[in-house]
């Protein structure tokens, strides 16, 4: 490992190295003996509380219907979103100042608004003009915030999808006489929706988070609201929260390393144009929800 | 029409947003620091600070905000009896929700930091080390300086995060906006006046932010 900000260590600097890693070890173990200790006095390592995670019940009853809730939340708003998001997406790109500047409002309106505050007025909306069942109703707020907020922010991404082509797509396309419509039909947005894929799959990670805020705010059984029946039932309130992170952790790594192999492979792809819309261009349009930018190192 | 918003003292619908945007800048502070330091162990020489900012970054950044925020409170408070030093609920779950929001976005502002130092020409670490200055220093003096101004851009994209994220904490109890609209849209039959009403507070804490910082950012921008 090289870096320009450091030189290949000497003998002087690998003993300072040495030092300083020694250091920063102890504290670190300093750290996790402290949370051990703590756990420990507070009888929170003790195995009946993490007994149930060995026991199928505890997965079949709680965690994998909660996650199955997740999942289904998550899926449904990106199924939805995507149309969505390409309409608005083509409307800001359009000639006629009437569709691109409303639905540039639109974008950034909904951009704008925090996710939760979407889910709660959907949740109530459903609630007094439709008779939506009382069951059904938080999914379908949690979906129709995800949405609506989702929707923009793909807009943004088919947008910078479309511009990412070269132009010589378009002037191509013009030169054998396609219409409008037909250049955007049959030569952008097919390149571009491949160019999108691995930032639409980096996407699904915001959702999948922000399914959680549903689970807490209006009682959507995703796998969080799954977590608290299931500390009701063992009384393990800290070993809960432990396996459910541990779950999303595990389920957002797969979307994210998927992402990047996608991105990887489009890229060597020689079918491309090369235009490759990365997960970290996602993060760049996405100043939303789970946050976080993070510029492709292009400034200059 | 509006005379719902007056009925509501405890917060008030100013009261809200001023806790909205109480949380957003000290939680803002928090992370910009925690994050600077996250991004300066992520590019150090040891070995060992890097896998530890590289593990907490993608830990951190894979768990729901949600989750954390319930955490602090049903975990640190509740179990193992962490209060940040407050006596009284209320104050207890700001600070709490705080130090969620501070562990969650420095993760983010991290990432945007490490990115900023990768704009800046290799030329610069090289001739710093030329004359002689440790990693420290030319990560201090040389380095950084350059690298805030290339990511006020993306800084500004965490923080409209952030300030959008500070909703999470009506979860446990905090009451900022969120939690205000929840209580007035439950009680009150002008639904859709409400949430335009708090819509209409967010695009304005959002949308000056984002026009300013885009502004400066441009302006401070190093030109090479």
């Amino acid at each position: 490992m090289s870096s320009v900000l450091y030189d290949e260590p000497g003998p002087r600097a690998k003993r300072r190295n040495v030092v300083i890693s020694v250091v920063f070890f102890v504290l670190l173990a300093l750290l996790a003996w402290f949370v051990w200790d703590t756990m420990d006095g507070k009888g929170q390592l003790e195995w009946a509380l993490w007994k149930p995670f060995t026991e199928s019940n505890a997965w079949t009853t709680y965690l994998l219907p909660g996650l199955g809730d997740t999942l289904l939340a998550a899926a449904l708003a990106m199924v939805i979103a995507l149309p969505l998001g390409a309409v608005f997406g083509i409307a800001r790109l359009s000639d006629h100042v009437w569709v691109r500047i409303p639905a540039a409002w639109v974008v950034e309106f909904f951009r704008a608004i925090p996710v939760l505050l979407l889910m709660l007025f959907a949740n109530e909306f459903y609630d007094r003009w439709t008779n939506v069942s009382s069951e059904q109703r938080p999914l379908y707020a949690v979906v129709t915030g995800l949405v609506l907020y989702n929707a923009s922010v793909l807009a943004e991404v088919v947008r910078a999808g479309i511009l990412a082509l070269p132009k010589g797509q378009t002037e191509a396309a013009k030169a054998i006489g396609l219409r409008k419509g037909q250049t955007m039909n049959s030569i952008l947005l097919p390149q571009a929706v491949t160019a999108m894929l691995p930032a639409i799959v980096s996407q699904l990670v915001v959702i999948v988070k922000d399914t959680a805020l549903g689970g807490v705010m209006i009682g959507f059984t995703e796998l969080l609201n799954s977590r608290s029946t299931l500390a009701a039932a063992y009384a393990n309130v800290v070993p809960s929260f432990i396996v459910v992170a541990v779950i999303y952790i595990v389920l957002n790594f797969i979307l994210t390393s998927f992402a990047s192999w996608l991105e990887k492979r489009l890229r060597r792809s020689k079918r491309s144009t090369g235009a490759v819309l990365s997960a970290e261009d996602m993060e760049e349009l996405n100043p939303a929800a789970t946050g976080g930018s993070y510029g492709t190192g292009a400034a200059v | 029409m509006f005379d719902f918003l007056s009925d509501y003292d405890n917060p008030t619908l100013l009261g809200a947003f001023w806790m909205t945007v109480k949380l957003t800048l000290l939680s803002g502070i928090g992370s910009l620091v925690w994050g600077t330091l996250l991004a300066a162990m992520r590019v150090s020489p040891v070995p060992l600070m890097r896998g530890f900012g590289t593990a907490y970054v993608n830990i951190v950044r894979n768990i729901p905000l949600t989750v954390i925020i319930i955490f602090t409170s049903l975990g640190l408070a509740d179990i193992f009896g962490v209060t940040m030093g407050a006596t009284d609920f209320k104050v207890q779950g700001f600070r709490l929700a705080i130090l969620g929001f501070v562990a969650y976005t420095a993760a983010f502002v991290c990432e945007a930091i490490r990115s900023g130092i990768n704009t800046v020409p290799m030329g610069q670490a090289e001739a710093a080390r030329a004359i002689g200055l440790t990693f420290s220093q030319t990560l201090r003096l040389i380095i950084l300086p350059q690298a805030f101004r290339s990511v006020i851009g993306p800084l500004a994209n965490v923080l409209i995060a952030l300030t959008k994220n500070t909703t999470v904490a009506a979860a446990i109890g905090v009451a900022e906006a969120a939690a205000l609209m929840k209580t007035m849209i439950e009680n009150e039959a002008q639904t859709l006046l409400i949430g335009a009403v708090f819509a209409f507070g967010f695009v304005v804490l959002t949308l000056p932010t984002g026009l300013f910082l885009g502004w400066l950012s441009k302006r401070m921008a190093v030109k090479r």
